[in-house]
């Protein structure tokens, strides 16, 4: 490969990443209504390393979710390729594909037939990998893989209808286990959970990496939860990865203005009146995501926001230029790759690391 | 009407679920006083009962079957509980409105904005003129740019932070001196919640308006009210100052709850977990409903449920064990 490498490796990972893409696109033609095309996911590259968890984290619309599904092949990429223990995706058959990698997705009710039980569902995947000999053995690994999700073995007997949310979800993760993957892409797994349940899913995720030596593409919108589980963090913003690095520093040393704008909105669970405080006046921004609009809102009038929605970015430039505190004439001029800007730590910006000024 | 005491007074209020085999309790004497201008929180989880509570003192209760059991809640004075139509009605609005977490299902899909919001006032008599000219202003009050071009956008023209932004203009249109929202910023975005959170705190200093909100996260709770109520099984099992009930709670749900919500800073240790899953309220445990899943649990628990008793510091807490036995 000859593309820049993204540093996401972790130290003791001598082989190659067990899952790679290089310059990812993925552009949707424009609907019936007519339209621009849009593009959800706009040049991605990465590496997984074994063992383990890139963490990737943006707000709807940012293409991380498309991402998602063009990693574990759902989706053909518009360009760009995936490489799945360094061979191409579509160079795999489709079950070694499933045996190497496994989806886990926010609605585990989606993935689970609901006249199949739990036991069922599980079996399924286990004698279609022929992860078993028989029948009889499938039963007992069924209990044993609800066990790994801290599920009684009569759980096997369920229906998805008789299952709350989080159990669904456990029963989900089994099921993808089934199969002995040795990559997990786990896109929002926990966002439909009520806080107490998705503790419990989160821990869970945690200790099963560790046993299992997985390795984890883990996606979501929620800041805290990536820094739960990731050693490394990228965050997507219109398709895109803008900042990248281990999770500490994207964490503590946010380089990019958008990473720490995120953060700054994140609602600390300690009632320290961080979250209001700075908040007003209401940052003055412009609604059609078009640089020029940005001085109309200073005028008087505030505007409101605008989302991260790739389709409202601008065709030139940095993409986060129309809400960036620190944007400058370059950055509406041409759009910043991402780059390394100390140890493994990558940004995509003309002013990476400088504080912003209001 | 008396100018003293709490603008809102819910007292005992519990709703049920009406069926064939019996009345499933879903709220269970919930007691809660918001006093002018107080930002108050109601907090709890899915089925905790926290969006009925609101629904019934809005009195919207969207079944039949969904019936006010008991209790009493009293707006400035009038009662609520089984007032009519008209009284409910000529409320709404002028004295208390309400926002949701989709605004779809409070604006009409195909009436233009600055119609909706001008319908509402209209309907309590404002005249044509006076109405468009009030929804122009709340518009620019809300921080939507150019007010004329957005009151003829539909809402399907505008982004999810917008459409808050309108149903929160609908909802101030009428001057409403208490506003009821239930989760209003969980469907968005970070970034777009702190702006509407921000919004709202400062209309509701400008305007000293009273807020009841519900939410499910307690980051959300922590920054934006100065009490609140924390709900378990339908009863409020927890309540007192904002700062108070996080630095230390009283009742081991709450306590249970804090440890688990992952932090963007501080150490990264595995998150606090409450085994088991919340009550059904069809088969309600004997006793306290937290105590199958409560690390506290002591043989009491699970005879007699503990009531919602006062301690110092201007808390309540429902529950046997001291947290002085619990808390390290």
């Amino acid at each position: 490969m000859t593309a820049p490498a993204p540093a996401t490796g972790a130290p003791a990972a001598a082989t190659g990443p067990v899952l790679a893409a290089d310059a990812l696109v993925k552009v949707y033609p424009p609907g019936s209504a007519g339209g621009q095309p849009m593009t959800a996911v706009a040049g991605v590259s990465l590496r997984l390393a074994e063992r383990s968890c890139l963490g990737v984290v943006g707000e709807s619309g940012c293409g991380k979710s498309t991402l998602a599904r063009l990693l574990v092949g759902l989706e053909p990429p518009t360009s760009g390729t995936v490489l799945l223990q360094g061979r191409p995706l579509g160079a795999h058959r489709r079950a070694e594909r499933a045996r190497l990698l496994q989806l886990v997705s926010q609605d585990p009710f989606s993935s689970l037939n609901p006249r199949l039980t739990a036991g069922a569902a599980i079996s399924e995947v286990l004698l279609v990998h022929r992860r078993v000999a028989g029948r009889q053995q499938a039963a007992a690994r069924v209990t044993e893989l609800l066990d790994m999700v801290s599920l009684r073995p009569d759980f096997a007997r369920r229906l998805p209808h008789e299952l709350s949310g989080g159990q669904a979800q456990r029963v989900a993760i089994a099921r993808a286990l089934a199969a002995e993957p040795q990559t997990l892409v786990l896109d929002e797994p926990t966002s439909a959970l009520d806080v107490s349940v998705r503790a419990g899913i989160v821990n869970l995720l945690d200790r099963l990496r560790a046993e299992l030596a997985l390795s984890y593409l883990f996606i979501s919108h929620d800041m805290a939860v990536i820094r739960q589980l990731s050693d490394q963090i990228g965050v997507m913003y219109a398709g895109r990865f803008v900042e990248r690095g281990p999770w500490d520093a994207v964490m503590s040393a946010p380089l990019h203005p958008y990473t720490r704008a995120l953060l700054a909105a994140v609602p600390a669970p300690q009632p320290d009146g961080s979250l209001l405080a700075g908040a007003e006046p209401a940052p003055a921004e412009p609604v059609a995501g078009e640089p020029g609009e940005a001085a109309a809102g200073a005028a008087g009038a505030a505007a409101a926001a605008v989302s991260s929605r790739a389709a409202a970015s601008p065709a030139t430039g940095c993409p986060y230029a129309p809400r960036c505190p620190l944007r400058i004439g370059q950055c509406v001029t041409a759009d910043p790759p991402l780059v390394v800007v100390s140890g493994q730590h990558e940004a995509a910006c003309y002013r990476a690391g400088e504080q912003d000024s209001t | 009407m008396t100018d003293a005491g709490p603008l809102l007074a819910i007292r005992g209020l519990s709703v049920g679920l009406r069926r064939s085999s019996g009345v499933t309790p879903l709220v269970r004497d919930v007691s809660l006083d918001i006093a002018p201008g107080e930002r108050v929180g109601l907090v709890g989880e899915s089925g905790s009962g926290k969006s009925l509570t609101l629904l019934a003192v809005m009195g919207l209760l969207a079944s039949p079957q969904l019936v006010v059991t008991g209790g009493s809640v009293r707006l400035a004075g009038t009662e609520l509980v089984g007032a009519g139509d008209r009284v409910l009605r000529a409320l709404r609005g002028s004295q208390v409105a309400m926002v949701y977490q989709d605004p779809m299902t409070s604006l009409d899909p195909v009436q233009r904005v600055g119609a909706q919001i001008a319908e509402g006032l209209r309907a309590h008599g404002t005249s044509r003129r006076a109405a468009r000219e009030r929804t122009l202003a709340v518009l620019a009050e809300v921080q939507l740019p150019d007010p004329p071009a957005l009151a003829r956008k539909y809402p399907h023209e505008l982004s999810g932070g917008m459409r808050q932004r309108v149903m929160i203009a609908a909802a101030l249109a009428g001057n409403p001196r208490l506003l009821l929202a239930d989760e209003p910023t969980t469907a968005l975005d970070v970034t777009i919640q702190r702006q509407i959170l921000a919004l709202v705190a400062r209309l509701q200093q400008a305007r000293n308006l009273a807020v009841l909100w519900v939410t499910h996260d307690l980051g959300v709770a922590a920054q934006f009210v100065q009490r609140l109520a924390v709900m378990y099984g339908g009863r409020v099992v927890e309540h007192g100052p904002t700062a108070t009930v996080f630095s230390a709670p009283q009742h081991p749900y709450t306590a249970a709850l804090l440890a688990a919500v992952p932090s963007t800073a501080g150490d990264r240790t595995a998150l606090g977990q409450i085994p088991g899953s919340p009550p059904d309220p069809a088969a309600l445990p004997p006793g306290c409903s937290f105590a199958p899943r409560c690390r506290q649990a002591r043989p009491g628990c699970a005879e007699r449920e503990p009531e919602l008793e006062q301690r110092p510091g201007d808390v309540a807490a429902a529950c046997f064990v001291p947290p002085a036995e619990w808390r390290s």
